[in-house]
Order: C-alpha cells, then structure tokens, then sequence
C-alpha cells in the first residue's frame, strides 16, 4: 500500500507560515517528501484502510460497499461528506449506513454515532458481519462464477450493440484491506465493536430542556451536535492540533435521518418554517470541521419529506457526494419485468471535483441494486439485456434454431420474417408497460385503439428519446 | 487560465478591461473551472486578487491553481491574493466568540442581517495601500459562490446590498474588475435565488453561463458555454452579443468547440 503523508502542509522554507496553527489539510498530493526537512516531523504513514486515489493522490476510505466504491471513483474521500437521499421507506438506506459504520470497525477506525431516533449502543449492535473467512467467500466466488461466464462468450444476436457497452465487473473479495463485504443476516461479532473505540451522539440524552446556548438561527439539537463532533476531533487529535499522537487514525461520523422531525428540524413538516435555514447551516459548518481533520461522514435525509424543494437543491449543492435510493416497493415499477431481479433503484446525484478541474464520473447512469443472498450489490440495468437476450425467442423457435442444417438458421427467410413478426408483436407488449412521454392523442371516434408507442419523431422534430426508465419525477 | 477561453473573450492578460463586473452562472453543472480559470488569468495579470471562497478550501484552489500555472500560496505570501477561507472562518466564528467583527459574523446571528462586515473586509483587502510603489495593476474582487451566502440565511436582498457596495467601491472607484459565481437553480423554485441571479445579470457587463447539455450526459462533451456581452450603462447601445460554445474539461486545460463540432463527433 503506498504510504502517504498526512500532516502538515506548510510549504518549506516559510518561516511565516509556520507561525499559524498547524494546517491539517485533508487534501494532501501524493508525493515524495523532502527527507529532512525541518518540519514536525511529517513522518510516511499509512493508515489502516484508507488508500490514495489514483486520480489526484486524495486519501480514500471505503463506503462498505465495494460496488459503491468503484462507482465513486475509489471510495469517499477524507474530509468530504456523503449524502444519501432515504429511499420511501427507510429499508435500504440504513443498510448502507450499518456498512460504512461496520466498515470502521473492521478496519479499526474511530467511530461517532449520531442519531435522534436509535440509541447509538443500539445500532452498533445490529451491524452486519464483515465476510472474512474463507468458506463465505468462496461461495461469493462461485456465484460470481456462474454470473460471468456465460455472457462473456456469447456474442449477441439481437441486443448486438449492448456488447460493445462496457459491462459492470463484480468484484470479488480482494485480500487487500481497503474494502469488505458484509454478510446483512448476521451481527457483527461481539468482540469486534468492544474493541473499537466509538462515541454516541443520542439527542434525547443530550439535550436539556435548560439550554444556555445563544439564540442562533440553528436548531438546538444541530448546535450541540456540531459541539460534539468539534470537541471528539479536537480532544482525539483528528485535526492535527496533538502531534504527539502515535497513530493517525481516521473518524468516522455517521448521521442518521439528519433534518427528520426528531431532529427538532421543521422542514420535513412545514414549506417554509421558521428555521429554514439550519440544515444548511449545519452542513457548511460540518464541512468545514471536516475540511481540516481526517474524518469522513456519511448523513442519510429523507428528502423525499422535505417540503419546499429549493432546500434539496441546496443541501445537495453543500454536500460533497450525493446518492439517492429508491425502492420498488409500492411503485408501478415492482411489476416491471426490466425489474424483477433488482429491489430498487440507485442515483448517483453528484460527484465532487476535488483538487481537480475533472471528476471521475462512471460512465453507467441506470444503476440498480438488490439484496440478494444476503449481499447487497449494485448493478448495470442494462445489464439485464445481456442476461435475458438467450431467452427473447420463444421456447419453441429455439428449438427450430438448433437443429442442424435447419431452414431456420440465420440469415435465411424464415428467420427474418419471424423476427420481424416477433419482434414488432415483442415491442408493442412491452410497450404497454414502460411509461412513454405522452399518450397518443386519439383521432377520430374509430374502435382503432393506438397504444402510445416510444416516440422518437413528433412534429418533424426529434423529441429526446424518453428511454426505458421513464422519465424522473 | 485556459488560452481558448481568452481567445473565446477576447482579452489576454495584458489588455483586459477594468471596471467590469463578470457574472459566471452554472445550471446542471458545475461552473467551476470558470472560476480556477479567471483566478489564475487575474494573478498572471499581477492584479491584486482578494477572493472570497466560501465553496471549498484553499488547498483545493492550490492544487488546481498549480496545474493552471500559478502558485497561491506565494501569490498569498507576496501580498497579491488575500484570500478568506469560508470553511475554515465558519469553524472559527461558530466556536469561538470573536472580539472584533469578523467577516462571517452572520453565522453566529438568528436573523438575517446583513453583510457589512464581509464588505469592510473586502474593502480593507482591496484599498491600495499609500506610499509604496504601485505593485498591482488594478484591484480584483473574485466570490465563489455568492448562492452560499443564501444557504446561510442570508436575504437575498442583504446580499444584492453587498454587490452594490462591492461595485461601487471595486469598480467604479478603484476602477477594479469584479468576478462572481451564482448557481442558477433552474427549474427548483428557489425564489432567492432567481432575484439574486436576475439581480446581479442585470448589472453584469459579461455573463458567462455554463450549462449541462439538454439531452443528459455525455462523455466528449461536457456541457456548453454561453457567453453573453452587455452594456448595461448604456440603454440604447447595439444589441447585446451572444455566443454558445461547448466544452469539454480535461485534465488541465479546456478545450472549447462549436455545437456539435466535437472531436468525438466529427
């Protein structure tokens, strides 16, 4: 693993800026340091579980997910925030919280748990199990297996063009520290989280109903929150203020169901109350205590009750990483046979350019995700197409096609007319269940019943081709 | 500083107008790179630059900087740039109660007030200094982004205030040029937002707005550029020109073309 420094970015042979406290950065460039220097001595360290980006040398700790990780360019970085959008229920999202959490614990990370609702002793005991042991992850290898040999030597006949797209890899469990895969039916060992070092944030014990704090336009609950996040990075030595401490370590802060109404936080109740302006407040501040320490956050919101919705637009224009989830369940989406596999869908919102004029932006837009066999994984939807395209002729033809010497083989009549015939009877069915812009108008008052079918000439003009997920609400 | 993007405008270090105020606007996208390009056009102009970056930290502007060409850490040492770190400051006035005013003494206040003390700041930062020889050519105010300013409670009239101010001070008597970013928030109704962003286009002389393309995204092509020229003294001067490019951003420069002339394409 390479090593990377992480302290101190004062540039050498400045008497003047040493004069100012010291200034951790959490952006450092990756790079050869002038051995002695005189300098405090910003020793090479390397810290469990965090590694540099490719792209600019920024240190990035994993999200618990390695799917999520290669989504994001390597993982999240230190010093920045990730946003996830709840999905309607609040059954994924915390899954992904717990993965992240349990991911600083196997990889000996410091942990701050804040939550208004859960008891923070509460939610480290409901994590999920790293898969570390050899029998789980060959069975993860073998289901991987069975996935990715048969498409990848067929050459497609019908969906030809998706071949040439690039495919989502699944990755297997690597050996190297960054990155582990969670088993979501089985608790983290007991000894793990007594052996890592957490503090909880629980709003009902926190706060008092005295509260000797001065007026500002923050939410109480937000005011003291920051309090003890500012207080944990300054006494543990995240910023950089202790160099005396003998291992540099990474906090981890996770935030659950920030600006709910536990929260004491009204804008999921009312489109403009009288504090509207403390969630924001709280994420800039928030950020910038990141900026200058080695932490990484993640905060779930449910967005989807906050009311006025400039306030998403700008919650998510102060966030570093935003992700938004949403579920199949209780949506017409459920029924979708494009769908079956997956239980929800995964939005990549916005990806920040740090330390770069370009940001790695994954070129797969439609991604979806499912828990499947305890294991939640993301995938291409597209994907789909590859796996489906043996089985979009009918039973019966195929049996036509693998005889030999058959008349129906490819390129003869037969073949052609029947996909034709097949295919546009095909499209129309399917047609009836994927959402297109608008319906067709209907002319005259003739039995004749158009379906809407997927336009792509209207008036002359080529409208934008709605595409098979519809168009976002 | 991106070479094609001073062809694009017109102007080179050397000769860039004073006096004007550049509004630079993203929708859908990230208008960034316009203001790394502008920081570093300004400093290679031996300009005095103060920069209010609330959006990100210094090193983030470092780092680009240093791939564009310019140091800010000895711009900041010689005195060129005076830079206010918005992040770092809002950790400072949040915890810690301030003797004097601070710039950001806003945070710390329940209702809106306004930006006085962001504005003496900017003018101390910027006044020339008497006796010494004259070492920067024209003062230069740079803000990213001033849609924070909202997020922070803020009006968006207390902030259109502190435009007015800025103008009158920066361009019109120091006859210095003004750079200011504004996230258009498109079709959210972020009511704030639109009077300030309709606020400040109305009294900018180049508006420079970087939008996301209309059909998603793409790969070769990044966004486009429209770059709209203004008189806003002048009521019945020639029509306002307008010009539309699109970019694509690469790893340390910009590379601009006509719709749909992209490499890629063609």
């Amino acid at each position: 693993m390479a090593a990377v420094a992480t302290c101190g970015s004062a540039s050498p042979g400045s008497a003047v800026a040493t004069a100012s406290k010291s200034n951790v950065t959490s952006f450092q460039r990756r790079g050869p340091r002038a051995s002695g220097t005189n300098d405090s001595g910003p020793r090479l360290v390397s810290i469990a579980g965090t590694r540099p980006s490719v792209r600019n040398g920024q240190l990035l700790v994993s999200t618990g997910l390695p799917a999520l990780d290669q989504l994001l360019g390597g993982g999240l970085a230190i010093g920045t925030v990730l946003l996830i959008e709840e999905d309607k229920y609040n059954i994924y999202s915390p899954l992904l919280f717990k993965c992240f959490l349990a991911e600083g614990i196997v990889n000996g990370h410091t942990l701050l748990v804040a939550s208004a609702k859960e008891d923070p002793a509460n939610i480290l005991q409901e994590l999920p199990a790293p898969l570390l042991d050899d029998n789980s992850k060959k069975e993860f290898d073998e289901d991987v297996y069975n996935h990715k040999t048969p498409e990848s030597n067929i050459k497609m006949k019908i969906a030809w063009r998706y071949q040439l797209l690039p495919k989502m890899e699944q990755i297997g469990p690597v050996s190297s520290r960054f990155g582990h895969y969670y088993d979501a039916s089985k608790r983290i060992p007991q000894e793990l989280i007594e052996a890592s070092n957490w503090h909880g944030f629980f709003l009902p014990e926190k706060i008092s109903s005295t509260l000797k704090v001065e007026p500002w336009s923050l939410t109480p609950g937000y005011i003291k929150l920051l309090q003890f996040i500012q207080n944990i990075i300054y006494e543990e030595g995240f910023d950089g203020s202790n160099p005396q401490k003998k291992q540099r370590n990474v906090l981890r802060i996770g935030i659950q169901n920030l600006g709910s109404p536990l929260w004491g936080d009204d804008i999921c109740c009312a489109e403009n109350g009288s504090n509207s302006h403390s969630l924001t407040k709280f994420l800039y501040v928030l950020r910038g205590l990141l900026r200058t320490s080695l932490s990484a956050c993640i905060i779930t919101m449910p967005t989807h009750l906050i009311q006025n919705k400039a306030i998403i637009a700008r919650v998510t224009n102060l966030s570093d990483i935003v992700i938004g989830l949403e579920s199949f369940i209780g949506s017409e989406r459920e029924t979708n046979p494009l769908y079956k596999d997956y239980h929800g869908l995964i939005h990549i919102r916005q990806i920040p350019r740090l330390n770069n004029l370009i940001c790695d932006e994954s070129d797969v837009k439609d991604l979806a995700f499912k828990l499947k066999r305890k294991l939640f994984t993301i995938e291409w939807v597209q994907d789909n197409y590859l796996r489906q395209e043996r089985n979009i002729y009918p039973p019966g033809f195929s049996y036509l096609l693998k005889q030999k010497d058959s008349a129906w083989g490819e390129g003869s009549l037969q073949h052609s007319t029947f996909l034709m015939s097949f295919l546009a009877k095909a499209t129309a069915f399917a047609s009836r269940l994927v959402r297109h812009s608008e319906p067709l108008k209907q002319t005259g008052s003739g039995r004749i019943h158009q379906a809407a079918g997927p336009r792509l000439w209207h008036d002359g003009r080529r409208q934008e081709a709605p595409g098979l997920l519809g168009i976002p609400l | 500083m991106f070479v094609e993007l001073n062809n694009l405008l017109n102007t080179t270090p050397d000769r860039a107008e004073q006096g004007k105020l550049t509004l630079l606007c993203d929708a859908k996208t990230d208008g960034s790179f316009l203001v790394h390009h502008f920081l570093s056009f300004y400093l290679k102009a031996n300009c005095k630059v103060c920069f209010v970056a609330l959006f990100q930290s210094f090193s983030h502007y470092n780092i680009v900087g240093q791939k564009l060409g310019v140091n800010l850490t000895v711009a900041r040492e010689r005195g060129q740039l005076v830079f206010l770190e918005g992040l770092k400051s809002a950790v400072d006035v949040f915890f810690q109660t301030q003797e004097e005013p601070h710039p950001l003494q806003f945070l710390r206040e329940a209702n809106a007030g306004n930006l006085k003390p962001l504005f003496e700041f900017v003018r101390e930062a910027l006044k020339p200094v008497d006796g010494g020889e004259a070492r920067w050519t024209y003062p230069v105010l740079l803000v990213d982004d001033l849609s924070v300013l909202l997020s922070l409670g803020m009006g968006a009239v207390a902030v259109l205030d502190f435009i007015h101010y800025c103008r009158a001070t920066v361009c019109w008597e120091l006859k210095g040029n003004m750079v200011i970013l504004v996230h258009d928030s498109g079709d959210v109704e972020d009511e704030e937002n639109d009077i300030l962003l309709n606020g400040v286009s109305h009294q900018s002389h180049l508006i420079l707005r970087a939008e996301g393309l209309a059909t998603g995204f793409c790969r070769d092509v990044h966004g486009q550029l429209r770059i709209l020229w203004r008189r806003p003294s002048q009521p019945t001067a020639q029509r306002d020109q307008s010009l539309t490019y699109q970019y694509k951003i690469q790893d340390k420069s910009v590379s601009f073309f006509a719709k749909g002339m992209s490499p890629a394409v063609l």
